[in-house]
C-alpha cells in the first residue's frame, strides 16, 4: 500500500468541527476507514438482528403484560433440587457463567489472533466452541426437564400458556445461534490451525495473507450473542 | 509516496485491486453466477414473472367486480386468494425484489465505481433463496385448499380459521414460510448493498457524489434490514400458532360453536408487528423510485439536480420518520385514542421532506432542456400520480377522516396511487432508460409510446374514479357487491368501466413484455452511452459491462453526477471521471 503525503496542505480546505466529521464520514472509499468489509458486514447484520430480538423480547412483554391468567413464577419453574432444598435459577446462573466466560476465551482468541499465534488462537476458539456447546448441553437439559415437568408451547400446569410459548421459542432461537456459532467457531479454529490464513488460502472465509481477521468477526458475533443472552436472562428470568 | 494534486483532491487507493476470479464454464456463467449484473437479471426475470401472475390475479378480480355473478368460477373463497395472493406478490416479491434485487445489484456496482458487490457468492445466494421463497409461494397455488385468502395483512386470528381459504389448510403455512425465506434471501443481499456502497467506493466517489439513485437503493436497503425482522418475527410468530397452537396472537375464540385451544393472545400484537413493517415497506419501495427518478429527469432535462443536498437529506429524513409512523394503518384496531394523535402528527410531519423532493424535481424541470423520451414521460407521469396519491395520503392520514373512510374502495384507490402504479412507473422509466446498458440495444420507441399512454392514462382511469366510489362508501374486500344500496347504477356502470380499463392496461402490459424480448435481437444499436449521460454505468469500456465492470483500472470520480450544461463546456455533459481541475463543475462546495 502506498503511503500519502499531500503536495501543499495550506491548500486544501478543509472543514472543522463537525463540518469536518461529516466531511471525512463522507469522504471517497471507506465510510470507516480501518473496517474491513467483513466486519462491516457483521455489524450491519447484527444490528439487523437486534431487532430480531428486539421484536421477540418485546412480543414477549406484551404477552406477559396482557395476560389475566398468573405468570409461572420463574424462580420457582426453574429452581433444581439439590441436596435437600429448592436452589432457585442454579442452572440458569452456570448457564450464564459459562456463556460469559466463552466471551473472555473469545476475545483472549482474538488478543492471540492479532500476534498471529496460530496455536494458542486456535485452542482459544476450540476452548469458546466448548463452553457454548456446554451451553447449548446445558439448555437441552432445561428443556428436557420442562417438558417432563408438563411444559409445553401450548400451555403449563401454572398458569400463562404464553410462558411456554414464548420460553421455547426464545431461548430455542438463542439457541440456534450460539449452535450456528459453535460450528463456524470449529470452522474458523481448524482454519487458523492449518494455517490458512498466513498464506492467505482461496476458498471460503478466506483473508488476506496474514490477516486474521475472520477471528475477530467471528468474535464480535459471539459476543453479541452473549450479550443478547444476557438481556433474555434479565428479562425472562429475573423479572 | 505518492502525490495529490489539491485541486482534483483525489487520494490513492486505499487498497490495492485484488485479483478477480473470471467464471469459467456456462453454469457459473450464466446460472449460479456471482456476478452482480447477472444476479440483478435473475432476480428482475423472476419478479417480473410473478409480477404477471399477480396482474393475472387482478384481472380476475376485476372480473367478478366489474361483472358480478357472470364468472362462476370466482366464489368468493378463491376471491380472497387472488386478494390476498396479488397484494402479497406485488409489495414482496415484485417492488421490493425488482428495486432491491434487480435495480440495486445492477446498477450500485456499476454506479459507486465497484468491481462487483463485496461477497459475490452471499450475493448469489440471496437470489436463490429469493427463488425458492417465490417457488414456495406459487407451491401455495397447487396445495390442497388453495393459497390463503387472509388478506394481504394476514391478519390473525382469521388468517388461521377455518372458514378462511388456506386457514387450516397448507395455504397460511406456505405464506409464512415463503415470507421467512423471503427475509432470510433478502438479508443476504442487503447486506451486500449495504457495505458496498459504504465501503466499496471508487476513488474520489465520496457520498455526496453518490447519483442520488444510489441513494435511493442504499437507504431503502438500510431499511428494509430493520424493517424486515419484525416481520419475520410475526411470521414465525403466526406459524407457531397456526402449527404448534401456541396463542400469541389468538385470544379466546369460538368457532363454528367449538370453543378453541387457544387463550389470551394479542391480534393487535400481529398488527402493530406487521406495520413496524409494512409502512416502512412503502418507503422501501418508494424511496429507490425517488432516487431513480431524480436521476432520469436530470439526465433527461439536461439539468444538474436542484437541491442535491437537500434531495439527499430529504431521503434520510423520510426513511427515518417512517419508522415512527405504522400505526396509522391501525386507526380503527381499537389501539388507545391518542396513540392516533402521535402517529398522524408524524404521518403528517413525513409531507414535508417528500414535499422538498417534489418541488426539487419541478424545479430541476424547470427552464431545463426536456427531452421527452420514454424514461422522461413515465418520470413526469411519476411526479403527477406521487403527487396524486400523496394527497389522498393526507386524507387518510388524519384519524377523524381516516375512520369513515379505512374500509372503502378510497383507501385502494390511495394505495395503488402512490405504491402501485407510482413506482411502477419508475421501474418502467427505468428499464427503457437502463435497457440500453444491460443489453447494448434500444427498446422500441413506438412500442414505448403506446406503452407509456396506455399504461398513464389507464391508471388514472382505474384508480380515478375509485376514488369516487370509495367516498360513496363501498368497501373494499368485499366479493359480491350487487345487492348492496350503495351500489347504485351509476356506481356500478364505473365499476364495469374500471374493470374494462384494468384489462387494456394489463393488455399493454404484455406489449412491454413483447417490446423487451424482441430488442434484445432487433432493437437499434445504443452505444455506450446513448442518453449522454455523467454517471459512471455509461462510461464503461464495454457495452454490456463485461465481468469486473471497468476493465484494467477503476475509474477515478473528479465531480458530482449532476454536470449537465455546464457553462464553457464542450458538451452539455460531463462524466464523473473526467478530471476536474481544468473543466468547471457546478458541484456545490
Amino acid at each position: 500500500m502506498a503511503e500519502t503525503t499531500l503536495t501543499d496542505s495550506s491548500q486544501l480546505d478543509r472543514p472543522q468541527g463537525w463540518r469536518g466529521i461529516a466531511a471525512d464520514w463522507a469522504s471517497d472509499q471507506r465510510a470507516f476507514k480501518n473496517v474491513s468489509w467483513g466486519k462491516a458486514m457483521m455489524w450491519i447484520f447484527l444490528l439487523s438482528d437486534t431487532f430480531i430480538f428486539g421484536c421477540f423480547l418485546l412480543s414477549y412483554m406484551t404477552a406477559r403484560m396482557s395476560t389475566r391468567v398468573p405468570w409461572p413464577n420463574p424462580s420457582k419453574v426453574f429452581a433444581l433440587h439439590i441436596g435437600g432444598s429448592e436452589v432457585p435459577l442454579i442452572l440458569i446462573a452456570i448457564m450464564t457463567f459459562v456463556l460469559i466466560s466463552s466471551s473472555g476465551t473469545m476475545a483472549m482468541a482474538v488478543n492471540f489472533g492479532y500476534r498471529r499465534d496460530r496455536r494458542k488462537t486456535a485452542i482459544l476458539m476450540l476452548l469458546t466452541a466448548a463452553l457454548g456447546a456446554t451451553f447449548v448441553g446445558m439448555q437441552a437439559f432445561e428443556w428436557t426437564k420442562l417438558i417432563t415437568e408438563g411444559v409445553r408451547p401450548w400451555g403449563n400446569p401454572w398458569g400463562a400458556a404464553q410462558f411456554g410459548s414464548c420460553f421455547f421459542m426464545i431461548t430455542g432461537f438463542h439457541g440456534t445461534h450460539v449452535t450456528i456459532g459453535v460450528i463456524f467457531l470449529i470452522i474458523v479454529a481448524r482454519k487458523v490451525w492449518r494455517g490458512d490464513y498466513d498464506i492467505g488460502r482461496p476458498g471460503f472465509f478466506t483473508s488476506r495473507r496474514g490477516h486474521y481477521e475472520n477471528v475477530e468477526i467471528m468474535g464480535l458475533y459471539w459476543h453479541f450473542v452473549d450479550l443478547v443472552w444476557v438481556f433474555i436472562f434479565a428479562f425472562f428470568y429475573l423479572w | 509516496m505518492v502525490d495529490v494534486t489539491p485541486a482534483d483532491a483525489v487520494p490513492p487507493a486505499e487498497v490495492g485491486e485484488m485479483e478477480l476470479y473470471h467464471p469459467h464454464s456456462w453454469w457459473t456463467k450464466y446460472v449460479f453466477s456471482q456476478d452482480a449484473k447477472v444476479i440483478a437479471i435473475q432476480y428482475s426475470a423472476t419478479a417480473t414473472a410473478i409480477g404477471f401472475v399477480a396482474l393475472f390475479l387482478s384481472w380476475l378480480m376485476r372480473l367478478q367486480l366489474g361483472f358480478p355473478g357472470t364468472f362462476d368460477f370466482i366464489t368468493p373463497e378463491a376471491y380472497y386468494q387472488f386478494i390476498t395472493m396479488h397484494g402479497m406478490i406485488m409489495v414482496i416479491y415484485l417492488l421490493t425484489a425488482l428495486f432491491l434485487g434487480g435495480f440495486g445489484n445492477y446498477l450500485i456496482p456499476l454506479m459507486v465505481g465497484a468491481r462487483d458487490m463485496v461477497f459475490p457468492y452471499v450475493n448469489m445466494l440471496s437470489y436463490w433463496v429469493y427463488l425458492l421463497a417465490v417457488l414456495v409461494l406459487v407451491a401455495s397455488f397447487f396445495a390442497p385448499g388453495g393459497p390463503t385468502g387472509a388478506g394481504w395483512t394476514l391478519y390473525p386470528p382469521q388468517a388461521i380459521m377455518t372458514g378462511t381459504p388456506g386457514g387450516q389448510d397448507w395455504g397460511i403455512i406456505l405464506m409464512l414460510s415463503s415470507l421467512i425465506l423471503f427475509i432470510i434471501g433478502f438479508t443476504m443481499g442487503g447486506l451486500n448493498y449495504v457495505v458496498t456502497v459504504l465501503q466499496g467506493r471508487t476513488r474520489g466517489m465520496t457520498l455526496m457524489r453518490l447519483p442520488l439513485t444510489v441513494w435511493g437503493i442504499f437507504t431503502a436497503t438500510v431499511m428494509a434490514l430493520l424493517a424486515f425482522p419484525a416481520l419475520f418475527v410475526a411470521c414465525v410468530m403466526m406459524l407457531l400458532d397456526r402449527a404448534l397452537g401456541t396463542s400469541f396472537f389468538m385470544p379466546a375464540i369460538v368457532e363454528m360453536g367449538q370453543q378453541l385451544q387457544h387463550s389470551g393472545g394479542s391480534p393487535i400484537l400481529f398488527q402493530h408487528l406487521f406495520w413496524f413493517f409494512g409502512h416502512p415497506e412503502v418507503y422501501i419501495v418508494a424511496l429507490p423510485a425517488f432516487g431513480i427518478v431524480s436521476d432520469l429527469i436530470s439526465t433527461h432535462a439536461r439539468k444538474n439536480i436542484f437541491g442535491y443536498r437537500m434531495m439527499v437529506w430529504a431521503i434520510i429524513a423520510i426513511g427515518a420518520l417512517s419508522f415512527v409512523v405504522w400505526a396509522h394503518h391501525m386507526y380503527v384496531s381499537g389501539m388507545h385514542p391518542y396513540f392516533g394523535f402521535f402517529f398522524a402528527t408524524t404521518t403528517l410531519i413525513i409531507a414535508v421532506p417528500t414535499a422538498i423532493k417534489v418541488y426539487n424535481w419541478v424545479l430541476t424541470l424547470w427552464r431545463g432542456d426536456i427531452h421527452l423520451s420514454i424514461p422522461m414521460l413515465f418520470a413526469l407521469a411519476f411526479i403527477v400520480t406521487f403527487v396524486n396519491g400523496g394527497l389522498t395520503g393526507l386524507f387518510l392520514g388524519n384519524v377523524v377522516v381516516d375512520v369513515p373512510l379505512s374500509d372503502t374502495m378510497f383507501v385502494v384507490a390511495h394505495f395503488h396511487m402512490v405504491m402501485g402504479v407510482a413506482p411502477i412507473l419508475v421501474i418502467f422509466g427505468a428499464i427503457y432508460h437502463w435497457y440500453p446498458k444491460v443489453t447494448g440495444r434500444m427498446l422500441d420507441e413506438a412500442l414505448g409510446q403506446f406503452h407509456f399512454w396506455v399504461t398513464f392514462l389507464g391508471a388514472y382511469l382505474i384508480f380515478f374514479p375509485m376514488h369516487y366510489i370509495g367516498l360513496i362508501g363501498v368497501p373494499r374486500r368485499y366479493a359480491e357487491l350487487t345487492d348492496m344500496t350503495i351500489m347504485t347504477e351509476s356506481a356500478h356502470h364505473l365499476n364495469s368501466f374500471i374493470s374494462i380499463m384494468a384489462f387494456l392496461v394489463g393488455f399493454a402490459q404484455m406489449v412491454f413484455l413483447f417490446n423487451l424480448i424482441w430488442s434484445i435481437r432487433h432493437g437499434r444499436d445504443a452505444g455506450g452511452n446513448p442518453w449522454r449521460a455523467t454517471t459512471l454505468e455509461w462510461q464503461t469500456p464495454q457495452t454490456p459491462p463485461a465481468h469486473g465492470n471497468f476493465g484494467k483500472e477503476l475509474p477515478i470520480v473528479y465531480r458530482w453526477a449532476y454536470d449537465y450544461s455546464v457553462p464553457g463546456a464542450k458538451e452539455d455533459f460531463i462524466p464523473q471521471n473526467v478530471p476536474g481541475s481544468f473543466i468547471p463543475s457546478r458541484e456545490p462546495a
